[in-house]
């Protein structure tokens, strides 16, 4: 066989996933294995970087010897190692850092580490072969909010990004204001579905001379405050309704900025990234827009809008291909900027 | 019999080489805590400059814990994955063992007692001998006030050396309240070395006692700040 095939064996640990993966060619997945946390983190209201690099390293070799054999490969097959070294908590990248790096080393297999959000993107390559750069990226998750033109593979420019409160961190903390838990996203995505999304408004941000950059603070303090309110004057509160309304707010914002970016820059193409990516409200209402303004609409399934590796993989082959090589001193960068190498 | 081992478990990185009784090679370095940056070149140096061949290895053994929290997951995760594509068994080492093991055969009666600063005036520490050349642990490795631990000493009524970066922090207070004959170790046998860690570990390899790759994790002594704040207020509610 001419080595026509590219085998990647890919590791996430930036958070609370642990997560390994084997993709051909950036494109086809051959296993896709995470291993969730949520449960533990659940008891803290949210991630505790300590016990998620905990759980990693006690976790880590099993998830990528399971994602080894259901690839029905053997690491010697492999042509490169990649590895998410940042944006993500410290402690958990360094889990997955240290691992790929001594793997690489042993077998002699190149490194090429990656960065979390190209990753994100990367799964949009996944699921839509015909999906080629140039296109529009909005990557929305519990930690990132950015709007970014994908010139190339690995090339980004960013139109936009959050002044505050990532988007997916909006809806956790306003998820544990009506009661509703960790993780806020999902939870509020499925009480919405029963409650009427025009029953309050809540104000949406512009940002003045920046007009893709995104605030979500102020809508989180808006509805923190109207149920203050409520209960100061013991009026009820109808959690559904103040669901529907808070995700209608932060999508149309979402959607509002896509859109104006598409038609400012000329692209016809749009794709979706991240958790919150998965949110059932956000696609209806940016496939409508976009449907509208014939621009065509790409977006994962859910299990690759989440934290995984098989978008580590994508993003990976695409910086192979380029000839990136990461050394031994590879180390975990946890405010890792996007397009930075 | 060959094995690698790693110890960054605190401020030192250090990589070894033991074969047999044979010191192959090692390479430790006290400068600055830049681990995950560092402890790969140092075993690639080691590699490259004594002609390893890994699949040569017959285990890898890693500095188990106490210690850093991060430093304990850097050396344990490439221990993991050095296991994992090599195909070799591990030993995890506890961290007290190997620095008490720099001191071996120490006169009999006479005390090990590596300390390491865990903050919050706390030390991890243990208290060993040797007996008939073999290690003795009189005191299992915990997380203890350094006050407490000196109390127990004295009233163990032997001499005692001290080692491990401990000893700086508390220097004063060991002058101050240690009332048993002491000493401190020198600079060349005073920190983690992970050649004492492949040594042990070799020890411990003819004793059996290896772990699967996929089994190892660190033994942190502690549980993490958020653990300790919830079992507080857990404890503080069932009160009331």
């Amino acid at each position: 066989m001419g080595k026509e095939e590219v085998l990647i064996l890919a590791i996430e640990s930036s958070c609370d996933e642990t997560a390994a993966a084997v993709v051909k060619n950036g494109r086809t997945v051959l296993s896709n294995v995470i291993s969730s946390q949520i449960d533990l983190h659940k008891l803290y209201g949210g991630v505790v970087p300590e016990i998620a690099s905990r759980k990693h390293i006690e976790k880590i070799n099993q998830v990528i010897e399971e994602a080894l054999q259901e690839a029905n490969i053997s690491l010697d097959d492999l042509d490169a190692i990649g590895v998410t070294y940042g944006p993500g908590l410290v402690g958990a990248l360094l889990v997955g850092v240290a691992e790929a790096k001594a793997i690489s080393f042993a077998k002699n297999i190149p490194l090429v580490g990656v960065h979390h959000i190209e990753g994100h993107i990367a799964a949009n390559y996944v699921e839509n072969p015909d999906l080629e750069p140039p296109f529009l990226c909005l990557v929305v998750s519990g930690g990132h909010t950015h709007l970014v033109i994908v010139k190339d593979y690995g090339e980004f420019e960013i139109l936009g990004r959050t002044r505050d409160d990532a988007a997916g961190e909006a809806f956790d903390k306003v998820a544990r204001a009506i009661g509703l838990g960790y993780p806020g996203g999902p939870k509020i995505d499925k009480l919405a579905k029963e409650g009427n999304p025009q029953a309050m408004d809540f104000p949406k941000a512009k940002i003045e001379d920046a007009p893709y950059d995104f605030s979500f603070s102020g809508v989180k303090s808006a509805v923190l405050n109207y149920l203050n309110k409520c209960r100061m004057q013991g009026e009820e509160i109808v959690t559904a309704d103040v669901a529907a309304s808070f995700q209608r707010c932060v999508v149309e914002v979402l959607v509002e900025h896509a859109m104006a970016a598409a038609r400012d820059y000329h692209i016809d193409k749009l794709a979706i990234a991240g958790g919150v990516a998965s949110n059932s409200g956000l696609r209806c209402a940016m496939e409508k827009a976009c449907e509208e303004n014939n621009i065509k609409f790409y977006h994962p399934s859910p299990i690759l809008c989440t934290d995984n590796a098989a978008m580590i993989g994508a993003a990976a082959y695409y910086e192979y291909k380029k000839g990136t090589r990461h050394g031994w001193d590879l180390n975990a960068v946890p405010n890792l900027k996007l397009g930075e190498r | 019999m060959k094995i690698l081992a790693l110890d960054s478990s605190g401020l030192v990185a250090s990589v070894a080489l033991v074969e047999d009784d044979t010191l192959v090679a090692e390479y430790t370095m006290n400068y600055k805590k830049t681990h995950s940056q560092t402890l790969l070149p140092m075993l690639d140096e080691i590699k490259k400059a004594v002609e390893l061949d890994l699949e040569t290895l017959d285990a890898i053994a890693v500095a188990a814990g106490p210690g850093s929290f991060t430093g304990l997951r850097i050396g344990s995760a490439t221990a993991k994955g050095l296991g994992l594509a090599l195909n070799k068994p591990l030993i995890g080492v506890p961290t007290l063992e190997a620095l008490a093991y720099n001191l071996y055969d120490t006169a009999p009666g006479t005390l090990v007692c590596p300390i390491m600063d865990a903050r919050r005036k706390q030390v991890y520490t243990g208290v060993y001998a040797f007996e008939n050349h073999n290690l003795i642990t009189i005191k299992d490795q915990a997380a203890l006030p350094m006050d407490e631990l000196i109390r127990e000493l004295n009233s163990l009524e032997r001499p005692v050396i001290f080692l491990g970066d401990g000893v700086p922090v508390f220097r004063d207070m060991i002058a101050e309240r240690c009332q048993v004959p002491y000493s401190f170790a020198p600079a060349h046998l005073n920190r983690q070395r992970a050649g004492a860690v492949a040594a042990l570990g070799a020890v411990y390899y003819k004793e059996g006692r290896t772990q699967r790759p996929e089994e190892h994790q660190p033994e942190y002594l502690r549980v993490s700040q958020a653990e300790r704040e919830r079992a507080k207020r857990l404890a503080k509610n069932g009160e009331a």
